[in-house]
């Protein structure tokens, strides 16, 4: 078992014709997952590699039976994308696009919720690995291995790093999901932790927040109330000061609201252990599955 | 982006929000002229992205050209909080019989904006918000449905607004909301909200903070953005297209991902040390993008020592090492480095780092032993 995606996914790439878009459903395949077709309005009857193109997302799952969509196009057209997915009924949406407006994405979480249709993943996210099962959006897979930690973070590159320092002590992933840094996630922390809790696969969950948001304040709670595997967190920004925005969109302070001190010490009350550095994480994981 | 107060107003204005009359000026002699144009008495206000600026001097009212002089050039140049004045506002000052406060936050927890309303503006609303919270009337909107009239009318009794001005304090608020969803803003304040005593509604203040990511759509909003208010390292950063803040130590910091260059600040200051700076060199960075970036950093006088923090995933370690050796041909710097590349193509670019002997460069394998080690150098 994992969680998001896996053997079953069938997944349908908007953009797919551009060069990042391209370039990663390709390095997707390779990796095991089921491409099964892309959309890009104006290109249908094309293909890449030999993965379908279609002009809607519509003739996409009709043909080819796509149930995931992973989100490859320009900020100014990602959030219609989304919509479009959601409207053809795909299931599960993974946006990596980075820089769509707050306001398009705050009508697209509305829609979706309201709908009670897609999980959207993202955007701002690295994707979603599964490890020997799928591999949907830009997560490098080389340095996980398949194994009952469920990593849900905030951050890229922190994933990896924390993953790797994982794979180090022999200990692999059931899945790693890339949230996204973006101010109105399409899936939050709790979301995850849920998918994780039910995943009889995940032994253990490791959370990476940062600062700006209530998102690992909210986590923190749902754990306490709804968790009985181990949480292991971990917290960035402990130095960023108030106002500046930390590269990523939703990652800033404002006023004394979002601070990493606070949802370290709101993990901490509800008795989640929370490492110092991603190499304290990754012992302390250790320590406990050791 | 946060806007200068004129500015806000300026956008309000756009939405049909009243505002008082009033000029900008960058100079003693175009204040007084603004103040003669506009008529006395008015108001001197200093345009600083701060609050409190009243109380630290920032704020007079002036009744003759003398005066509006005096205060022109009491205000320009001066230091508000670290940040000088380099532009007036002079605007009417306006008759006032009741001080309200108005606002307007995306709230991102409850995935909606957030609409509050009071009587009691004029002061600090934090500590309204701490001491009384009974007094702010709050109510979030849909973004799909948009503000109801009955929105409005429902903010205004709770809030418990005089009875005359309860429609027009609707009106305001519904103007309020359309500048911030068509302005694509995440905060729109207003305070205080002036009732006069002709019972007409002027906003006297404004803060206005737009979401960057949606700029290309407002281009004109864009335009707003005062490039030499800002810090010259920032400015150099955004021209290379690279994520940087500016901070108050002495440790340079270059890493890829925005969680991993947080991360890479934390250990720094575990391990005692002060970070200059926040540098996301980006996914999948290029050597020239290294390269813009050593420039970058090193134009900050106070930097002792460079970490480079790279676990490359779609950035490749040996792109990266390409990059800092070019820095150094081009730059020569003078500081020691740090570098700790892991990841993708890693053991590439540690031996091309290797052969490539640059002086005072030293290798980490891990985060922690880089932290240390930068530390130790930048003393």
């Amino acid at each position: 078992m994992s969680v998001v995606v896996d053997r079953d996914t069938r997944l349908c790439v908007s953009g797919i014709t551009g060069r990042e878009g391209s370039f990663h459903a390709l390095n997707n395949r390779r990796y095991g997952t089921n491409v099964v077709a892309g959309v890009t309005p104006g290109k249908g009857g094309q293909d890449v590699e030999g993965i379908p193109v279609f002009n809607t997302f519509r003739e996409a799952v009709a043909e080819s039976a796509a149930n995931t969509a992973m989100i490859f196009v320009p900020p100014p057209f990602a959030a219609d994308s989304i919509l479009e997915a959601t409207d053809a009924g795909i299931a599960t949406i993974i946006a990596i696009t980075e820089g769509i407006p707050a306001h398009d994405e705050l009508r697209v979480y509305t829609e979706l919720r309201r709908a009670g249709g897609a999980r959207l993943i993202g955007p701002n996210c690295p994707g979603v690995l599964s490890p020997g099962k799928a591999n949907v959006g830009i997560i490098p897979a080389d340095f996980f291995r398949e194994g009952n930690v469920g990593v849900v973070s905030r951050s890229g590159t922190l994933t990896y790093q924390v993953g790797n320092e994982l794979a180090q002590r022999g200990l692999g992933n059931s899945s790693i999901v890339g949230i996204g840094g973006d101010p109105v996630p399409g899936s939050s922390f709790v979301d995850i932790i849920a998918l994780f809790e039910a995943d009889p696969e995940t032994e253990l969950i490791v959370m990476s927040g940062e600062i700006g948001g209530q998102g690992e304040e909210e986590a923190a709670d749902y754990i306490a109330a709804n968790v009985s595997k181990p949480v292991v967190a971990y917290i960035a920004g402990f130095t960023a000061p108030p106002g500046k925005t930390m590269g990523h969109a939703g990652a800033i302070v404002s006023g004394t609201h979002g601070t990493a001190a606070a949802k370290a010490a709101a993990l901490e009350a509800h008795g989640v252990r929370v490492g110092r550095t991603p190499t304290e994480v990754a012992d302390i994981v250790a320590s406990m599955l050791g | 982006m946060d806007l200068l107060e004129y500015q806000g107003k300026q956008l309000l204005a756009r939405h049909g929000i009243p505002v008082p009359r009033g000029k900008v000026a960058a100079t003693i002699d175009e204040a007084a002229a603004a103040a003669n144009e506009i008529g006395y008495a008015c108001a001197v206000k200093a345009q600083v992205q701060i609050g409190g600026r009243g109380k630290l001097g920032g704020i007079k009212i002036a009744g003759d050209e003398a005066q509006a002089r005096e205060h022109a050039g009491a205000i320009l140049g001066m230091d508000i909080r670290c940040l000088t004045v380099h532009e007036v506002w002079i605007e009417g000052a306006s008759e006032i019989a009741s001080e309200y406060y108005a606002s307007i936050v995306f709230d991102r927890s409850a995935k909606a904006a957030l609409v509050m309303l009071s009587t009691r503006g004029g002061m600090d609303i934090e500590q309204v918000a701490e001491e009384t919270p009974e007094a702010i009337a709050t109510l979030h909107v849909d973004p799909l449905l948009g503000f109801q009239p009955f929105h409005g009318r429902r903010l205004a009794y709770e809030a418990g607004v005089d009875a005359d001005v309860v429609r027009g304090v609707g009106a305001f608020l519904a103007a309020l909301y359309a500048t911030f969803v068509e302005e694509e803003a995440m905060l729109v304040e207003v305070n205080p909200l002036v009732v006069t005593p002709e019972r007409a509604l002027v906003a006297l203040d404004a803060k206005v903070t737009l979401d960057d990511n949606a700029l290309y759509r407002h281009p004109e909003n864009a335009e707003l953005r005062d490039l030499s208010a800002e810090d010259p390292q920032e400015r150099m950063a955004k021209e290379r297209h690279l994520t940087y803040v500016k901070l108050d130590g002495d440790i340079g910091i270059l890493g890829n991902g925005a969680g991993l260059v947080m991360s890479t600040l934390d250990v720094v200051a575990q391990h005692g040390g002060a970070p200059a700076n926040f540098l996301d060199a980006g996914g999948g960075a290029k050597a020239e993008a290294i390269t813009a970036a050593v420039e970058v950093i090193l134009s900050n006088p106070k930097v002792t020592a460079v970490l480079f923090n790279i676990f490359g995933g779609i950035t490749r370690c040996d792109e990266v090492a390409r990059g800092l050796i070019e820095a150094f041909e081009q730059i020569r710097p003078d500081v020691p480095f740090v570098v700790r590349l892991d990841g993708t193509n890693g053991s590439l670019g540690r031996e091309l780092l290797e052969a490539a002997k640059l002086p005072n460069v030293h290798g980490a394998s891990t985060m922690d032993e880089a932290a240390a080690l930068v530390v130790e150098l930048a003393k």
